[in-house]
Protein backbone atom coordinates (compact mmCIF):
# COMPACT_ATOMS: atom_id res chain seq x y z
CA UNK A 1 0.00 0.00 0.00
CA UNK A 2 3.07 2.27 0.97
CA UNK A 3 4.96 1.40 -2.05
CA UNK A 4 1.45 2.02 -4.16
CA UNK A 5 1.03 5.50 -2.67
CA UNK A 6 4.35 6.41 -3.44
CA UNK A 7 3.69 5.30 -7.29
CA UNK A 8 0.81 7.33 -7.64
CA UNK A 9 2.03 10.17 -5.52
CA UNK A 10 5.07 9.96 -7.89
CA UNK A 11 2.83 10.60 -11.13
CA UNK A 12 1.96 14.44 -8.92
CA UNK A 13 -1.69 15.02 -10.91
CA UNK A 14 -2.47 18.77 -9.99
CA UNK A 15 -5.89 17.47 -9.33
CA UNK A 16 -5.69 14.77 -6.36
CA UNK A 17 -4.89 16.73 -3.44
CA UNK A 18 -3.57 14.17 -1.00
CA UNK A 19 -2.77 10.31 -1.55
CA UNK A 20 -3.69 8.69 2.16
CA UNK A 21 -2.50 4.38 2.18
CA UNK A 22 -3.88 2.94 4.76
CA UNK A 23 -3.60 -0.98 6.24
CA UNK A 24 -7.44 -1.34 4.71
CA UNK A 25 -7.07 0.59 1.70
CA UNK A 26 -6.00 3.56 -0.24
CA UNK A 27 -7.47 6.76 -0.37
CA UNK A 28 -7.30 9.71 -3.20
CA UNK A 29 -8.69 12.89 -2.37
CA UNK A 30 -9.50 14.68 -5.64
CA UNK A 31 -11.28 17.61 -6.84
CA UNK A 32 -13.90 16.67 -9.28
CA UNK A 33 -13.80 20.19 -11.21
CA UNK A 34 -10.53 20.74 -11.51
CA UNK A 35 -9.66 21.89 -15.08
CA UNK A 36 -6.94 19.47 -15.53
CA UNK A 37 -9.77 16.69 -15.03
CA UNK A 38 -11.06 15.33 -18.60
CA UNK A 39 -14.49 13.48 -18.26
CA UNK A 40 -15.16 11.58 -15.17
CA UNK A 41 -12.83 12.38 -11.71
CA UNK A 42 -13.58 8.92 -10.67
CA UNK A 43 -12.72 7.21 -13.64
CA UNK A 44 -9.77 8.84 -14.28
CA UNK A 45 -8.41 7.80 -10.64
CA UNK A 46 -9.53 4.48 -10.76
CA UNK A 47 -7.49 3.82 -13.98
CA UNK A 48 -4.56 6.10 -12.29
CA UNK A 49 -4.57 3.35 -9.14
CA UNK A 50 -4.15 0.50 -11.48
CA UNK A 51 -1.83 1.67 -13.89
CA UNK A 52 0.44 2.22 -11.12
CA UNK A 53 -0.64 -0.77 -9.38
CA UNK A 54 1.22 -2.63 -12.71
CA UNK A 55 4.21 -0.22 -12.69
CA UNK A 56 7.47 -1.19 -11.03
CA UNK A 57 8.79 0.55 -7.54
CA UNK A 58 9.49 4.13 -7.95
CA UNK A 59 12.25 4.65 -5.77
CA UNK A 60 14.50 2.28 -3.72
CA UNK A 61 13.18 1.55 -0.51
CA UNK A 62 15.08 3.30 1.83
CA UNK A 63 16.86 1.38 4.81
CA UNK A 64 14.96 1.25 7.74
CA UNK A 65 15.89 4.08 10.82
CA UNK A 66 15.64 3.16 14.51
CA UNK A 67 13.66 5.35 16.45
CA UNK A 68 13.96 5.24 20.26
CA UNK A 69 10.90 6.36 21.94
CA UNK A 70 10.79 6.52 26.40
CA UNK A 71 7.65 5.61 27.67
CA UNK A 72 6.06 5.88 31.33
CA UNK A 73 4.46 2.97 31.82
CA UNK A 74 3.27 4.00 35.34
CA UNK A 75 -0.72 3.30 36.35
CA UNK A 76 -0.85 8.00 36.60
CA UNK A 77 0.08 7.82 33.25
CA UNK A 78 -1.76 4.50 31.34
CA UNK A 79 -5.39 5.14 32.25
CA UNK A 80 -5.93 1.40 30.85
CA UNK A 81 -3.25 -0.75 31.97
CA UNK A 82 -5.35 -2.67 34.64
CA UNK A 83 -8.24 -3.80 32.24
CA UNK A 84 -5.72 -4.65 29.43
CA UNK A 85 -3.91 -6.71 32.13
CA UNK A 86 -7.24 -8.07 33.40
CA UNK A 87 -8.32 -8.99 30.05
CA UNK A 88 -4.98 -10.56 29.35
CA UNK A 89 -4.59 -12.10 32.35
CA UNK A 90 -1.10 -10.68 33.45
CA UNK A 91 0.06 -8.36 35.38
CA UNK A 92 0.89 -4.89 35.58
CA UNK A 93 4.57 -4.75 35.44
CA UNK A 94 4.50 -7.56 32.64
CA UNK A 95 2.20 -5.70 30.29
CA UNK A 96 4.76 -3.29 30.57
CA UNK A 97 7.67 -5.39 29.77
CA UNK A 98 5.98 -7.21 27.44
CA UNK A 99 5.45 -4.15 25.67
CA UNK A 100 8.56 -2.65 26.10
CA UNK A 101 10.61 -5.47 24.77
CA UNK A 102 8.37 -5.39 21.53
CA UNK A 103 10.41 -4.67 18.14
CA UNK A 104 7.72 -2.47 16.19
CA UNK A 105 8.04 -1.29 12.84
CA UNK A 106 5.82 1.35 11.43
CA UNK A 107 2.60 0.02 9.18
CA UNK A 108 1.30 3.70 8.30
CA UNK A 109 0.48 7.16 9.51
CA UNK A 110 -3.24 7.91 9.81
CA UNK A 111 -6.08 9.22 12.15
CA UNK A 112 -4.44 12.19 13.44
CA UNK A 113 -0.85 13.88 12.85
CA UNK A 114 1.89 11.57 13.49
CA UNK A 115 0.06 8.98 14.62
CA UNK A 116 2.01 5.84 13.48
CA UNK A 117 0.34 2.58 13.30
CA UNK A 118 3.34 -0.02 14.78
CA UNK A 119 3.41 -4.13 14.20
CA UNK A 120 4.93 -6.07 16.48
CA UNK A 121 3.12 -6.31 19.83
CA UNK A 122 2.73 -9.46 21.59
CA UNK A 123 -0.06 -11.39 20.96
CA UNK A 124 -0.39 -12.03 24.32
CA UNK A 125 -1.37 -8.43 24.76
CA UNK A 126 -3.59 -7.61 22.11
CA UNK A 127 -7.38 -7.24 22.95
CA UNK A 128 -9.84 -5.33 20.83
CA UNK A 129 -10.39 -2.07 20.34
CA UNK A 130 -12.58 -0.18 22.95
CA UNK A 131 -16.11 0.01 22.71
CA UNK A 132 -16.67 3.32 23.26
CA UNK A 133 -14.07 5.71 22.06
CA UNK A 134 -12.23 7.44 25.05
CA UNK A 135 -13.41 11.39 24.65
CA UNK A 136 -9.85 12.74 25.44
CA UNK A 137 -6.32 10.55 25.93
CA UNK A 138 -3.79 12.58 27.06
CA UNK A 139 -1.04 13.55 24.42
CA UNK A 140 1.84 11.22 23.84
CA UNK A 141 -0.59 8.48 25.46
CA UNK A 142 0.56 5.12 24.00
CA UNK A 143 -2.14 2.47 23.32
CA UNK A 144 -2.63 -1.30 22.06
CA UNK A 145 -5.44 -3.07 20.35
CA UNK A 146 -5.02 -6.05 17.80
CA UNK A 147 -1.34 -6.73 17.77
CA UNK A 148 -0.63 -3.46 16.98
CA UNK A 149 0.40 -0.46 18.93
CA UNK A 150 0.02 3.64 18.69
CA UNK A 151 1.48 7.02 20.28
CA UNK A 152 -1.36 9.81 20.40
CA UNK A 153 0.14 13.36 19.27
CA UNK A 154 -2.54 15.52 20.99
CA UNK A 155 -5.26 15.11 23.41
CA UNK A 156 -7.79 13.68 20.90
CA UNK A 157 -11.01 11.09 21.22
CA UNK A 158 -9.09 7.48 20.60
CA UNK A 159 -10.42 3.88 20.75
CA UNK A 160 -7.28 2.36 21.83
CA UNK A 161 -6.57 1.20 25.22
CA UNK A 162 -4.04 3.38 26.53
CA UNK A 163 -0.69 1.79 28.73
CA UNK A 164 1.53 4.60 28.71
CA UNK A 165 2.79 7.76 27.97
CA UNK A 166 5.56 9.50 26.21
CA UNK A 167 6.76 12.54 26.54
CA UNK A 168 8.13 13.13 23.11
CA UNK A 169 6.24 14.97 20.65
CA UNK A 170 5.15 13.11 17.87
CA UNK A 171 4.01 15.59 15.25
CA UNK A 172 5.60 19.07 15.79
CA UNK A 173 4.16 21.60 13.07
CA UNK A 174 7.52 23.66 13.54
CA UNK A 175 9.71 20.90 13.16
CA UNK A 176 11.34 20.52 9.46
CA UNK A 177 9.46 17.08 8.89
CA UNK A 178 6.77 17.57 11.26
CA UNK A 179 6.08 13.83 12.17
CA UNK A 180 8.80 11.79 14.05
CA UNK A 181 7.98 8.69 12.50
CA UNK A 182 7.36 7.52 9.25
CA UNK A 183 6.34 4.16 7.45
CA UNK A 184 8.90 1.73 7.53
CA UNK A 185 10.42 3.15 10.28
CA UNK A 186 12.08 0.38 13.27
CA UNK A 187 10.92 1.47 16.82
CA UNK A 188 11.58 0.85 20.27
CA UNK A 189 10.49 1.87 23.62
CA UNK A 190 12.58 2.66 26.44
CA UNK A 191 10.92 2.48 29.63
CA UNK A 192 10.95 5.15 32.03
CA UNK A 193 10.22 6.86 35.34
CA UNK A 194 7.64 9.17 36.52
CA UNK A 195 10.39 11.56 37.59
CA UNK A 196 12.20 11.20 34.08
CA UNK A 197 9.13 12.14 32.23
CA UNK A 198 8.65 14.80 34.09
CA UNK A 199 12.26 16.22 33.17
CA UNK A 200 12.12 15.27 29.29
CA UNK A 201 8.64 16.75 29.20
CA UNK A 202 10.49 20.15 29.81
CA UNK B 1 -4.43 48.26 13.85
CA UNK B 2 -6.44 45.51 15.24
CA UNK B 3 -9.52 43.74 16.58
CA UNK B 4 -9.78 43.53 20.33
CA UNK B 5 -11.74 40.52 22.09
CA UNK B 6 -13.55 41.84 24.72
CA UNK B 7 -15.58 38.81 25.08
CA UNK B 8 -14.60 36.03 23.37
CA UNK B 9 -17.92 33.57 23.06
CA UNK B 10 -18.26 29.64 23.15
CA UNK B 11 -15.49 29.00 20.28
CA UNK B 12 -14.05 31.72 17.91
CA UNK B 13 -11.15 30.40 15.81
CA UNK B 14 -9.45 31.79 12.62
CA UNK B 15 -10.51 29.62 10.11
CA UNK B 16 -9.54 29.68 6.16
CA UNK B 17 -10.26 26.80 3.79
CA UNK B 18 -7.59 24.49 5.09
CA UNK B 19 -4.31 22.92 4.60
CA UNK B 20 -4.10 20.09 1.22
CA UNK B 21 -1.84 17.75 1.12
CA UNK B 22 -0.84 16.48 4.14
CA UNK B 23 -3.07 13.79 5.12
CA UNK B 24 -0.85 11.37 4.08
CA UNK B 25 1.22 12.90 7.62
CA UNK B 26 -1.98 12.19 9.55
CA UNK B 27 -3.04 16.00 9.19
CA UNK B 28 -6.70 16.04 7.99
CA UNK B 29 -7.51 19.37 6.07
CA UNK B 30 -9.59 21.14 8.64
CA UNK B 31 -10.67 24.72 7.59
CA UNK B 32 -13.98 26.50 7.79
CA UNK B 33 -16.79 23.86 8.98
CA UNK B 34 -18.98 25.88 6.48
CA UNK B 35 -16.76 26.75 3.50
CA UNK B 36 -20.04 28.27 1.27
CA UNK B 37 -20.69 30.52 4.13
CA UNK B 38 -16.88 31.64 4.49
CA UNK B 39 -16.68 32.05 1.15
CA UNK B 40 -19.25 34.45 0.96
CA UNK B 41 -18.42 36.61 3.89
CA UNK B 42 -14.93 37.19 2.39
CA UNK B 43 -16.56 38.07 -0.91
CA UNK B 44 -18.43 40.33 1.21
CA UNK B 45 -15.65 42.44 1.81
CA UNK B 46 -13.41 41.88 -0.81
CA UNK B 47 -11.25 38.89 0.38
CA UNK B 48 -10.00 35.79 -1.74
CA UNK B 49 -12.22 33.34 -1.11
CA UNK B 50 -10.58 31.14 1.01
CA UNK B 51 -8.85 34.18 3.54
CA UNK B 52 -8.95 33.43 7.06
CA UNK B 53 -11.92 34.83 9.05
CA UNK B 54 -13.41 34.10 12.51
CA UNK B 55 -15.35 30.85 13.19
CA UNK B 56 -18.07 32.09 15.66
CA UNK B 57 -20.17 28.83 17.32
CA UNK B 58 -23.43 29.30 18.97
CA UNK B 59 -22.31 32.07 21.04
CA UNK B 60 -20.73 34.68 19.68
CA UNK B 61 -18.05 37.03 20.19
CA UNK B 62 -17.88 41.23 21.49
CA UNK B 63 -15.03 42.68 19.69
CA UNK B 64 -14.28 46.27 19.47
CA UNK B 65 -12.34 48.24 16.27
CA UNK B 66 -9.39 49.80 16.79
CA UNK B 67 -9.96 52.12 12.99
CA UNK B 68 -12.13 51.58 10.59
CA UNK B 69 -12.87 48.38 9.22
CA UNK B 70 -15.29 46.88 6.25
CA UNK B 71 -16.48 43.28 7.83
CA UNK B 72 -19.47 40.78 7.43
CA UNK B 73 -21.19 38.02 9.09
CA UNK B 74 -22.32 35.26 7.03
CA UNK B 75 -23.99 31.92 7.94
CA UNK B 76 -25.73 30.95 11.10
CA UNK B 77 -27.95 34.02 12.53
CA UNK B 78 -26.96 35.60 15.76
CA UNK B 79 -29.82 37.75 18.02
CA UNK B 80 -28.54 40.82 18.46
CA UNK B 81 -27.68 44.17 16.64
CA UNK B 82 -24.83 42.87 13.94
CA UNK B 83 -26.39 42.90 10.28
CA UNK B 84 -25.94 39.42 8.93
CA UNK B 85 -24.64 38.38 4.90
CA UNK B 86 -24.11 42.32 4.23
CA UNK B 87 -20.64 44.34 4.43
CA UNK B 88 -20.79 46.69 7.42
CA UNK B 89 -18.41 49.26 8.00
CA UNK B 90 -17.21 48.90 11.66
CA UNK B 91 -16.35 52.45 12.91
CA UNK B 92 -13.47 53.08 14.98
CA UNK B 93 -13.82 52.53 18.49
CA UNK B 94 -17.24 50.77 17.55
CA UNK B 95 -17.80 47.58 19.68
CA UNK B 96 -19.50 44.29 17.71
CA UNK B 97 -21.90 42.41 20.40
CA UNK B 98 -22.25 39.09 17.84
CA UNK B 99 -25.26 37.50 20.87
CA UNK B 100 -26.51 33.79 20.47
CA UNK B 101 -26.87 31.93 17.12
CA UNK B 102 -31.12 31.58 16.97
CA UNK B 103 -30.89 29.94 13.95
CA UNK B 104 -27.74 27.52 12.53
CA UNK B 105 -24.56 27.22 14.89
CA UNK B 106 -21.65 28.52 13.19
CA UNK B 107 -21.08 31.91 11.55
CA UNK B 108 -17.89 33.72 10.03
CA UNK B 109 -16.96 37.46 10.44
CA UNK B 110 -14.63 38.38 7.54
CA UNK B 111 -12.71 41.52 7.75
CA UNK B 112 -11.47 43.19 4.62
CA UNK B 113 -7.65 42.40 4.04
CA UNK B 114 -7.73 39.49 6.36
CA UNK B 115 -5.80 38.74 9.50
CA UNK B 116 -2.15 38.79 9.93
CA UNK B 117 -1.24 35.51 11.15
CA UNK B 118 1.40 33.38 9.75
CA UNK B 119 0.39 30.66 7.76
CA UNK B 120 1.29 27.50 9.13
CA UNK B 121 1.81 24.27 6.92
CA UNK B 122 0.22 26.22 4.08
CA UNK B 123 -2.48 27.66 5.92
CA UNK B 124 -3.99 30.19 8.63
CA UNK B 125 -6.57 27.73 9.90
CA UNK B 126 -6.82 26.87 13.68
CA UNK B 127 -5.83 23.10 14.30
CA UNK B 128 -7.31 23.09 17.99
CA UNK B 129 -5.69 19.39 18.48
CA UNK B 130 -2.81 20.18 17.25
CA UNK B 131 -2.38 24.16 19.39
CA UNK B 132 -1.07 25.11 15.64
CA UNK B 133 -2.25 27.46 13.39
CA UNK B 134 -4.78 30.31 13.31
CA UNK B 135 -4.51 33.05 16.42
CA UNK B 136 -1.58 31.43 18.54
CA UNK B 137 -3.14 27.66 17.25
CA UNK B 138 -5.96 28.13 20.01
CA UNK B 139 -9.73 30.01 20.45
CA UNK B 140 -10.39 33.93 20.91
CA UNK B 141 -9.48 34.77 24.86
CA UNK B 142 -10.92 37.82 26.64
CA UNK B 143 -8.17 40.93 26.34
CA UNK B 144 -6.61 39.11 22.83
CA UNK B 145 -5.65 41.84 19.80
CA UNK B 146 -5.68 40.63 16.57
CA UNK B 147 -3.97 42.43 13.76
CA UNK B 148 -5.47 43.41 10.37
CA UNK B 149 -3.25 42.83 7.02
CA UNK B 150 -4.55 45.76 5.30
CA UNK B 151 -6.96 47.97 6.56
CA UNK B 152 -7.15 50.36 3.74
CA UNK B 153 -9.37 47.90 2.21
CA UNK B 154 -12.08 49.63 3.66
CA UNK B 155 -11.77 52.10 1.33
CA UNK B 156 -14.07 50.16 -1.46
CA UNK B 157 -17.15 49.89 0.89
CA UNK B 158 -17.82 54.04 0.11
CA UNK B 159 -18.48 53.27 -3.43
CA UNK B 160 -22.02 51.43 -2.21
CA UNK B 161 -25.35 52.50 -1.49
CA UNK B 162 -25.71 53.18 1.75
CA UNK B 163 -28.71 52.69 3.78
CA UNK B 164 -29.28 54.66 6.82
CA UNK B 165 -27.88 51.72 9.39
CA UNK B 166 -25.04 52.05 7.73
CA UNK B 167 -25.41 48.80 5.47
CA UNK B 168 -26.63 48.02 1.89
CA UNK B 169 -30.02 47.03 0.76
CA UNK B 170 -29.24 43.82 -0.48
CA UNK B 171 -27.69 40.59 1.07
CA UNK B 172 -26.07 37.91 0.73
CA UNK B 173 -28.50 34.36 0.87
CA UNK B 174 -27.91 32.00 3.58
CA UNK B 175 -27.44 28.64 1.66
CA UNK B 176 -26.39 26.48 4.56
CA UNK B 177 -28.95 27.69 6.74
CA UNK B 178 -31.90 24.96 7.85
CA UNK B 179 -34.91 25.88 7.36
CA UNK B 180 -36.58 23.74 9.51
CA UNK B 181 -35.14 20.56 11.34
CA UNK B 182 -34.83 17.51 10.85
CA UNK B 183 -32.50 18.51 7.59
CA UNK B 184 -32.02 16.00 4.82
CA UNK B 185 -28.64 15.19 4.26
CA UNK B 186 -27.81 12.67 1.09
CA UNK B 187 -25.25 10.16 2.07
CA UNK B 188 -24.03 7.10 -0.73
CA UNK B 189 -23.66 4.18 1.26
CA UNK B 190 -20.44 3.54 3.11
CA UNK B 191 -17.66 0.89 2.74
CA UNK B 192 -19.04 -1.38 5.23
CA UNK B 193 -22.77 -1.14 4.80
CA UNK B 194 -23.48 -4.23 4.01
CA UNK B 195 -21.59 -5.54 7.08
CA UNK B 196 -24.59 -4.32 9.13
CA UNK B 197 -28.04 -6.03 9.90
CA UNK B 198 -31.10 -5.15 8.02
CA UNK B 199 -32.25 -3.59 11.09
CA UNK B 200 -29.67 -1.37 11.41
CA UNK B 201 -29.47 -0.35 7.66
CA UNK B 202 -33.47 0.35 7.80
CA UNK B 203 -32.61 2.24 11.09
CA UNK B 204 -29.74 4.45 9.71
CA UNK B 205 -32.33 5.57 7.07
CA UNK B 206 -35.83 5.79 9.35
CA UNK B 207 -34.15 7.60 12.34
CA UNK B 208 -34.18 10.99 13.06
CA UNK B 209 -30.91 11.22 14.21
CA UNK B 210 -29.48 14.24 16.98
CA UNK B 211 -26.32 15.61 17.41
CA UNK B 212 -25.10 14.51 20.66
CA UNK B 213 -23.35 17.51 22.95
CA UNK B 214 -19.93 15.74 22.95
CA UNK B 215 -19.82 16.55 19.31
CA UNK B 216 -17.14 19.16 17.86
CA UNK B 217 -15.34 19.87 14.85
CA UNK B 218 -13.44 16.64 14.62
CA UNK B 219 -17.10 15.41 14.49
CA UNK B 220 -20.54 15.01 15.33
CA UNK B 221 -22.02 12.13 17.40
CA UNK B 222 -25.34 11.20 16.20
CA UNK B 223 -27.94 10.37 18.97
CA UNK B 224 -30.44 7.50 18.00
CA UNK B 225 -31.11 3.84 17.81
CA UNK B 226 -27.58 1.45 18.13
CA UNK B 227 -26.57 0.49 14.87
CA UNK B 228 -25.81 -3.42 14.68
CA UNK B 229 -23.55 -4.81 12.78
CA UNK B 230 -24.06 -8.90 11.76
CA UNK B 231 -20.44 -9.49 11.50
CA UNK B 232 -18.38 -8.00 14.83
CA UNK B 233 -14.86 -8.37 13.41
CA UNK B 234 -12.19 -6.14 13.30
CA UNK B 235 -11.54 -4.09 10.23
CA UNK B 236 -8.54 -2.88 9.10
CA UNK B 237 -7.50 0.96 9.72
CA UNK B 238 -8.80 2.03 6.46
CA UNK B 239 -8.97 5.93 5.03
CA UNK B 240 -11.99 8.38 6.23
CA UNK B 241 -13.17 11.19 4.51
CA UNK B 242 -14.88 14.82 5.40
CA UNK B 243 -18.26 13.52 5.86
CA UNK B 244 -17.32 9.56 6.60
CA UNK B 245 -20.13 8.04 9.20
CA UNK B 246 -18.69 5.69 11.22
CA UNK B 247 -19.69 3.33 13.52
CA UNK B 248 -17.82 2.24 16.77
CA UNK B 249 -19.37 -1.39 18.54
CA UNK B 250 -21.38 0.84 20.61
CA UNK B 251 -23.56 1.67 17.98
CA UNK B 252 -23.47 5.12 17.90
CA UNK B 253 -22.60 6.79 14.58
CA UNK B 254 -19.87 9.48 14.08
CA UNK B 255 -19.98 11.64 11.16
CA UNK B 256 -16.45 13.00 10.47
CA UNK B 257 -16.20 16.64 10.32
CA UNK B 258 -13.65 19.21 9.22
CA UNK B 259 -10.65 18.33 12.08
CA UNK B 260 -11.73 14.72 11.06
CA UNK B 261 -9.17 12.01 11.69
CA UNK B 262 -7.74 10.46 8.19
CA UNK B 263 -8.27 7.12 8.43
CA UNK B 264 -10.33 4.65 11.13
CA UNK B 265 -11.11 1.47 11.84
CA UNK B 266 -14.65 1.57 12.64
CA UNK B 267 -17.26 0.69 10.11
CA UNK B 268 -18.59 3.21 8.23
CA UNK B 269 -22.25 2.41 6.83
CA UNK B 270 -22.21 5.94 4.57
CA UNK B 271 -20.64 8.64 2.95
CA UNK B 272 -22.30 12.26 3.51
CA UNK B 273 -21.66 13.61 -0.29
CA UNK B 274 -19.76 17.01 -0.19
CA UNK B 275 -22.29 19.16 -1.09
CA UNK B 276 -24.49 18.38 2.08
CA UNK B 277 -21.92 18.27 4.55
CA UNK B 278 -21.88 22.16 5.11
CA UNK B 279 -25.21 21.88 6.20
CA UNK B 280 -24.74 19.41 8.44
CA UNK B 281 -21.93 21.83 9.71
CA UNK B 282 -24.51 24.25 10.78
CA UNK B 283 -26.24 22.11 13.10
CA UNK B 284 -25.79 22.64 16.90
CA UNK B 285 -25.80 20.42 19.75
CA UNK B 286 -29.47 18.99 19.72
CA UNK B 287 -29.98 19.59 15.79
CA UNK B 288 -31.97 16.92 13.88
CA UNK B 289 -30.67 15.38 10.87
CA UNK B 290 -32.43 12.34 8.95
CA UNK B 291 -30.82 10.80 5.43
CA UNK B 292 -31.25 9.83 2.28
CA UNK B 293 -29.50 7.42 -0.25
CA UNK B 294 -28.44 8.54 -3.10
CA UNK B 295 -25.78 7.47 -5.86
CA UNK B 296 -22.96 8.81 -7.57
CA UNK B 297 -24.74 10.23 -10.24
CA UNK B 298 -26.68 12.26 -8.02
CA UNK B 299 -23.99 13.37 -5.46
CA UNK B 300 -22.41 14.96 -8.63
CA UNK B 301 -25.47 16.64 -9.43
CA UNK B 302 -25.67 18.18 -5.45
CA UNK B 303 -22.39 19.13 -5.85
CA UNK B 304 -22.32 20.92 -9.13
CA UNK B 305 -25.98 22.72 -8.07
CA UNK B 306 -24.18 23.91 -4.63
CA UNK B 307 -21.39 25.29 -6.52
CA UNK B 308 -23.88 27.51 -9.35
CA UNK B 309 -25.73 28.54 -6.55
CA UNK B 310 -22.54 29.98 -4.78
CA UNK B 311 -21.19 31.01 -7.76
CA UNK B 312 -24.10 32.73 -8.77
CA UNK B 313 -24.00 34.85 -5.41
CA UNK B 314 -20.19 35.56 -5.54
CA UNK B 315 -21.37 37.22 -9.34
CA UNK B 316 -23.73 39.24 -7.68
CA UNK B 317 -22.05 40.33 -4.91
CA UNK B 318 -19.34 41.42 -7.76
CA UNK B 319 -21.58 43.16 -9.53
CA UNK B 320 -22.93 45.21 -6.44
CA UNK B 321 -19.00 46.43 -5.41
CA UNK B 322 -19.46 47.33 -9.69
CA UNK B 323 -16.53 44.84 -10.62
Amino acid sequence: MQQLAATVQARAKPWIRDVVPALGGIALHYDPDHPDVHGDALEAAAILVQECMKEEAVAEEAPARTVEVPVCYEREFAPDIEEVARQVKLDLAEVARLHAAGEYRVLMIGFAPGHAYMSGLDAKLAVPRRATPRALVAPGAVAVANEQTVIYPYAISGGWSVIGRTPVAVFDAAREAPSLLAPGDRVRFRPISADEFMALKK
Amino acid sequence: MSVRVLRPGLLTTLQDHGRQGLQHVGLCPGGAMDPVALALANALVGNEAGEAALEITVIGPELSFEEDALVALCGAEFDGSFPHNRPVLAPAGSRFNVGHAARGARAYLAVAGGFAVAPVLGSRSTYLPGHFGGFQGRSLKHGDALELRDPGASGRFAKLKKTRNGTVKWSAPPFTLPDREPILVHVLEGQHFASFDSNAQRSFFDTVWKIAPESNRMGFRLTGPALVRSEQSEILSGPTALGSVQVPANGTPIALMADHQTTGGYPRIAEIVSADVARLAQLAPGGTVHFARCDLGMAAELRHDSKERLSAALRGIAWNYGQ
